[in-house]
């Protein structure tokens, strides 16, 4: 369980958060989303005390990160995977880990094992590894104390495809058993079929949180008919906000039930209707960030874009 | 690549704190486990080793036990602050620290471990120096028909020892203040000479310099000397300037900054 509430960071004039609450329940996964810069690595050191907040609080397990009593023994933290020691070898950074948080050292051959690290490149450098390689070890470190807390910052950048449906398998499993996961990324791809709920963060605020079901409702229902023309009409009769996308078909800000009573009353045959899905939430990822993020997204290409 | 072996995760069962005797035993073995670590207490015995030959070799190598060990201590308060030094700033520039202070968020306490450690590592270095000049000694008297002199004291033996804890603190307080390993090795080991340098240029700090050097007000310690009150008194002095000062505003630094991975 992450409580945070109205957190917020400025440097100097510039809030990097800015008044940011949600809680991460156990039991799923909650992806923390948003462009690079948006403020979640700087909140996620903030619910780890790494960095002081200019005000607000966040609480892990009930009480502010500081005040757990071995916190590595509770809450599994992989802010950066390359925050290692060059110069040590896997291994030994597991050794360090299960000494401070003191946990049996054959714990290290196990979670080597969960991770994919093999005996061998565990007795190589860090030095040496690969960003994947990194990752996997910065999450054995995670999860060498059996921890009922999982805070991941982009876990997931580095690993190769097979690597990150892995990684999915293991948040999924974790999050099954009891455990609390905060998952950040700023791929919604590496984050949609893990995470259960998401907390969409754009230049240091949040834009939208909720489940991910409710935030695909949100970007609405893909529908396609024999006459769009005349579905659109009606719909936009109805007060419903309706695109006609360039490759066929609508995109309508309502519930697909809507749209089959406006398609009914308007006479008009439905060849396919179904929630937005995954690009209609990628639609909102980056209408809800685009004032923020350095790309914005047109209208004009925005209506070229399939629905998958 | 499986998940199975994961034990279940929603446990309340006690945790047990991390004590100091755990945190400064992490903070010894991370002095020790990386190549970098490693080679610098190598160095530090060898160079010691070194000297001790040198001084074997010339002049008949007629030298008493006292003179070994004198021969021996000044590698060592060039090399051991290093080791202290390193300890520090290894966190920022090989950026553990994100890791280190998210284990034990308590960072005046890592701080502190460190210190310990990085002392336990300097005795240890100090026990195998004067064992070395005994064994040279031993030696020249043996082989080189050199006049045994075992004239080392206790109470020399202690100065020496609290010059090292000395030069120890000295080290995790710069490196800590600092955090960049070159900018914390030259600021300690130019700062302290150069100050007595420029001190002793100046006639009207001819008094005040034993107060405020530690380099003069520690001397007697390296050299096997006797200090007097006075000399206590100037070495508390020189002390909370030159040692004291640098940890209270290393840790002080650590415990407040932010702690980012960049």
């Amino acid at each position: 369980m992450i409580t945070v509430e109205h957190l917020t960071k400025r440097y100097g004039p510039v809030a990097a958060v800015d008044d940011v609450s949600f809680t991460v329940e156990p039991g799923h996964v909650t992806g923390f989303l948003g462009p690079n810069g948006a403020g979640k690595s700087t909140t996620m050191r903030m619910i780890c005390g790494l960095t002081p907040a200019t005000s607000g609080s966040a609480r892990v397990l009930g009480v502010p990160y500081g005040a757990l009593a071995n916190p590595g023994r509770r809450v599994g933290v992989l802010l950066d995977a390359g925050a290692q020691h060059s110069g040590r070898t896997g291994r030994e950074v597991l050794t360090l880990a299960a000494l401070m948080t003191g946990v049996d050292r054959r714990r290290i051959d196990q979670t080597l094992d969960v991770v994919g690290l093999t005996s061998r490149e565990a007795a190589r450098r860090v030095g040496q590894y690969s960003l994947g390689m990194r990752q996997r070890l910065g999450l054995a470190a995670a999860l060498l104390a059996d921890p009922e807390v999982l805070i991941l910052d982009e876990p997931a950048n580095g690993l190769d495809p097979a690597g990150i449906r892995w990684m999915r398998d293991l948040l999924h499993d974790f999050a099954a058993r009891g455990g609390t996961v905060l998952l950040s990324s700023h791929l919604l791809l590496e984050i949609e079929q893990v995470a259960e709920r998401l907390v969409v963060i754009g230049h240091g605020r949040i834009v939208a949180q909720g489940r991910i079901d409710d935030l695909l409702r949100q970007a609405g229902t893909y529908a396609r008919s024999t006459d769009d023309v005349a579905l659109a009409a009606a719909l936009r009769q109805a007060g419903v906000g309706v695109e006609v996308l360039g490759t066929g078909g609508l995109a309508v800000e309502a519930e697909p039930l809507d749209v089959g009573h406006a398609a009914a009353s308007a006479g008009v045959v439905l060849a396919e209707l179904r929630p937005a899905e995954s690009r209609g939430l990628e639609d909102l990822f980056l209408e809800l960030t685009a004032d923020h993020a350095r790309e914005t997204s047109t209208p004009a290409n925005r209506s070229e874009k399939v629905p998958a | 690549m499986t998940a199975a072996t994961l034990a279940a995760p929603a446990q309340t069962t006690t945790v047990k704190p991390l004590t100091f005797a755990t945190l400064t035993h992490v903070e010894w073995r991370k002095q020790l486990d990386t190549r970098a670590g490693r080679w610098l207490l190598i160095v530090i015995a060898i160079v010691t080793a070194a000297v001790l030959a040198i001084m074997m070799a010339v002049n008949g190598g007629d030298h008493s036990f006292s003179a070994f060990v004198v021969g021996t201590t000044t590698p060592m308060a060039l090399l051991l602050p290093i080791v202290g030094v390193l300890a520090a700033t290894s966190e920022w520039s090989q950026r553990t620290a994100l890791v280190t202070f998210t284990l034990e968020p308590r960072r005046t306490r890592v701080g502190f471990a460190k210190v310990v450690s990085a002392i336990g590592s300097g005795l240890a270095l100090l026990v195998l120096s004067i064992g070395l000049a005994a064994l040279a000694h031993l030696l020249v008297v043996t082989f080189r028909d050199a006049t045994p002199a075992w004239d080392v004291s206790v109470q020399d033996v202690a100065y020496l020892a609290l010059s090292v804890v000395l030069f120890m603190i000295q080290g995790v307080g710069f490196g800590l203040l600092l955090r960049s390993t070159p900018v914390a090795i030259v600021t300690l080991l130019l700062l302290p000479t150069l100050f007595g340098i420029v001190g002793g240029l100046v006639p009207a700090m001819a008094t005040v310099l034993p107060w405020i050097d530690l380099g003069t007000a520690g001397e007697p310690l390296l050299f096997g000397g006797t200090i007097d009150a006075e000399g206590w008194a100037q070495l508390t002095t020189a002390t909370l300037l030159w040692v004291v000062a640098p940890l209270t505003g290393g840790l002080w630094r650590v415990a407040r900054s932010e702690i980012t991975s960049a």
